[in-house]
């Protein structure tokens, strides 16, 4: 058996688009089995019932998904409440959204189902990132057949009315912010809100809303028919269940799979991803969690383990479970200036130190991989990248700052060295002027 | 940040096709009454599908179809990134993913066969039939390196693939989209490791179950 979970114990069975992803195939696989008796059930036992599985948010923060619920108004007013499923799946790495939305969607509208119930809700849309034209046709036809079959819609047959909506955006990392995945779903530039008011009291059009991931919401049908208790058999106390992992970079067969959290890399590595190019010996640093997330060096990743609580005493975090693998030959410097380049170019330009510093610490990036730097320069990154880190609005200033923290937390001497030989190279040492008449 | 601005040379005119005009009053409907704002990124999107790039004259269309002042709709076309501001390639807009997990790849192999084939990136081709830019993250990194040409995703490519593919384009082909390496989806190459219990497709997941956990009385609250 490859990895820690048998296929008995999966959630998405339709990972690889094998099967048949429509409706009459999904229901094959368990999809929209016993929902009518979920959705009998009060608001309060299904919010219950997901804070016993221990489910934590998958987008990457890693919230309780049962207690965000609870934040919701506990009375319908005038004012409908809304769930808005976040599937802009922009994060450099994470590729595991974009599996559920082509090839098993029906677990997600399932979930919509539920968790609209969970918080008095009758409105569900799915914000989908605009690049995933395929995913959108599919889900699309999904909702299309879910309402035909009277699952949707005004007078469901699960007795509890529920209406999915699809929402896409137009190609830009920041919409991936809840609150900037509300101010984009109302049709402005995405540029992140002020925390508070909290969209459990004022989200999209002032209305109650919650921002779930995609994975989040399709894992709730099967966790309800299956039992908190069976979710929450899976890896340790504070991170349980399973998750979709996936890996790119230098693995020798990338993809995407299902396990149980609390897999170590290494297995995880071995068993699915095909083992790192030229063997694990050949292995540097692995970012485990998208690109937000700080590196981890190849001798701690003999130990590290997939969970939140691992990964976050190492400096580093689970964040989308999403692995970048980097072998011996791999330039590191070379990798985190694509990342700053990256964030240079989504920062949505509202708080002057995400604007001025994702551009500023690009810059310098680019320059220490050629090696065209001061020693001193490493040390002013470092500040400037501590000074933008927790002063924006939103998380993009922060996960600008990490991967370059990352970095030279664990290969200082690879950037001090491209630095001296460098200089080694050119001459450029004090007095060389004169030297040279 | 990234500096977009509108082209210099602009058309006279837009017009919606009544096609383009039926789709956008379908993504109206799909919000609340009154929010109809909501719709204008799929409405400019439908616009691009159009014309094949969004105008001065198709921004204040758009902004009175949707009741909108004009400079909002102007904020949003050039705040994202997909909408592109001039008008591109009649046959294929290579948009090729160069952010890290696919730098790690080999995208840089791929934006070289751009650069030769089709010129510089952000610029149409001399016989403008292309049009080529480096975007960020698409979302497919296990299947890296990759390119989005007219929408769908080329994936698992090397530089000998992508020129048979703009070899296809160019000859007015639409290759089918997809693992160049005939890989299934996301799987792993070779073929999926997980998911090959037959029991999870014999349809015995589908037969009828009680759930779990339920309390002793299931009380029904009046929604």
């Amino acid at each position: 058996m490859a990895g820690i979970l048998a296929d008995k114990d999966r959630i998405f069975l339709n990972l690889y688009g094998v099967h048949d992803w429509t409706l009459e195939g999904a229901k094959a696989r368990g999809a929209w089995n016993g929902t009518k008796d979920i959705v009998a059930q009060t608001p309060e036992w299904i919010c219950d019932q997901i804070k016993a599985s221990g489910l934590r948010g998958r987008g990457g923060a890693g919230f309780a998904t049962g207690l965000k619920w609870t934040f919701m108004p506990k009375q319908e007013s005038e004012r409908p409440h809304y769930l808005l499923v976040n599937a802009d799946e922009s994060e450099p790495g994470a590729c595991k959204d974009r599996e559920i939305l082509r090839n098993d969607p029906h677990l997600l509208i399932e979930g919509c189902v539920i968790a609209c119930r969970a918080m008095r809700s009758h409105q569900a849309y799915i914000y989908i990132r605009g690049e995933y034209v395929h995913e959108r046709e599919r889900l699309l036809a999904a909702i299309r057949q879910a309402y035909d079959a009277g699952l949707l819609g005004k007078g469901s047959v699960l007795g509890y009315d529920v209406d999915v909506g699809v929402q896409h955006g137009g190609g830009a990392y920041i919409c991936g912010d809840e609150t900037a995945l509300m101010e984009s779903f109302e049709g402005k530039k995405g540029q992140p809100r002020l925390k508070p008011p909290f969209p459990a009291g004022a989200g999209i059009y002032g209305c109650p809303t919650t921002v779930n991931n995609v994975e989040t919401i399709s894992v709730v049908g099967t966790i309800l028919r299956r039992g908190a208790d069976w979710f929450a058999g899976f890896g340790t106390e504070k991170s349980t269940g399973t998750k979709l992992f996936a890996a790119s970079g230098h693995v020798n067969t990338p993809c995407v799979v299902e396990d149980a959290v609390g897999i170590s890399v290494k297995q995880l590595i071995e068993d699915h991803f095909g083992g790192v190019r030229g063997g694990w010996g050949n292995l540097k640093a692995v970012i485990p969690g998208g690109i937000s997330v700080r590196m981890i060096p190849a001798d701690q990743c003999d130990e590290a383990i997939m969970t939140y609580e691992d990964l976050a005493a190492r400096g580093s975090g689970l964040g989308t479970g999403t692995l970048i693998v980097f072998d011996k030959d791999a330039d590191l410097v070379k990798a985190i200036a694509r990342a700053a380049y990256f964030y240079k170019h989504e920062s949505c330009g509202q708080c002057t130190p995400c604007r001025e510093g994702t551009g500023w610490m690009w810059r310098v990036m680019e320059r220490m991989v050629t090696g065209e730097a001061e020693m001193s320069e490493i040390d002013l990154l470092l500040d400037v990248a501590s000074q933008v880190e927790g002063h924006t609005i939103c998380g993009l200033g922060d996960a600008a700052a990490w991967p370059i923290q990352g970095l030279f937390r664990h290969f200082r001497h690879e950037v001090e060295d491209r630095i001296n030989s460098y200089r080694a190279r050119k001459g450029v040492y004090a007095g060389a002027s004169i030297a040279a008449e | 940040m990234s500096v977009r601005r509108l082209s210099p040379n602009q058309p006279a005119s837009f017009a919606f096709k009544p096609a383009t005009l039926k789709a956008a009053q379908g993504w109206m409907a799909n919000f609340p009454p009154g929010k109809q704002q909501s719709a204008v990124v799929p409405v400019l999107w439908l616009v691009q599908k159009q014309d094949g790039w969004i105008s001065e004259p198709a921004i204040r269309a758009v902004a009175e179809l949707l009741g909108m002042p004009v400079i909002r709709v102007l904020e949003v076309a050039t705040f994202y990134t997909m909408f592109m501001l001039e008008p591109v390639g009649t046959h294929a807009l290579v948009q090729v993913c160069g952010t890290t997990p696919c730098q790690s790849r080999g995208a840089e192999g791929l934006m070289d066969v751009c650069k030769r084939r089709i010129g510089p990136q952000n610029h149409k081709s001399p016989d403008g039939k292309f049009y080529w830019q480096e975007v960020e993250c698409l979302g497919a990194c296990s299947n890296a390196p990759m390119a989005a040409i007219n929408d769908y995703y080329y994936e698992d490519l090397t530089p000998e693939s992508l020129e048979k593919l703009l070899d296809d384009f160019a000859a007015g082909k639409a290759p089918r989209p997809g693992s160049a390496i005939g890989r299934q989806g996301a799987a792993p190459e070779g073929g999926p490791t997980t998911l090959t219990d037959p029991k999870l497709y014999d349809g015995s997941l589908g037969r009828k179950i009680k759930i779990p956990n339920l309390p002793p009385k299931a009380k029904k609250e009046t929604a």
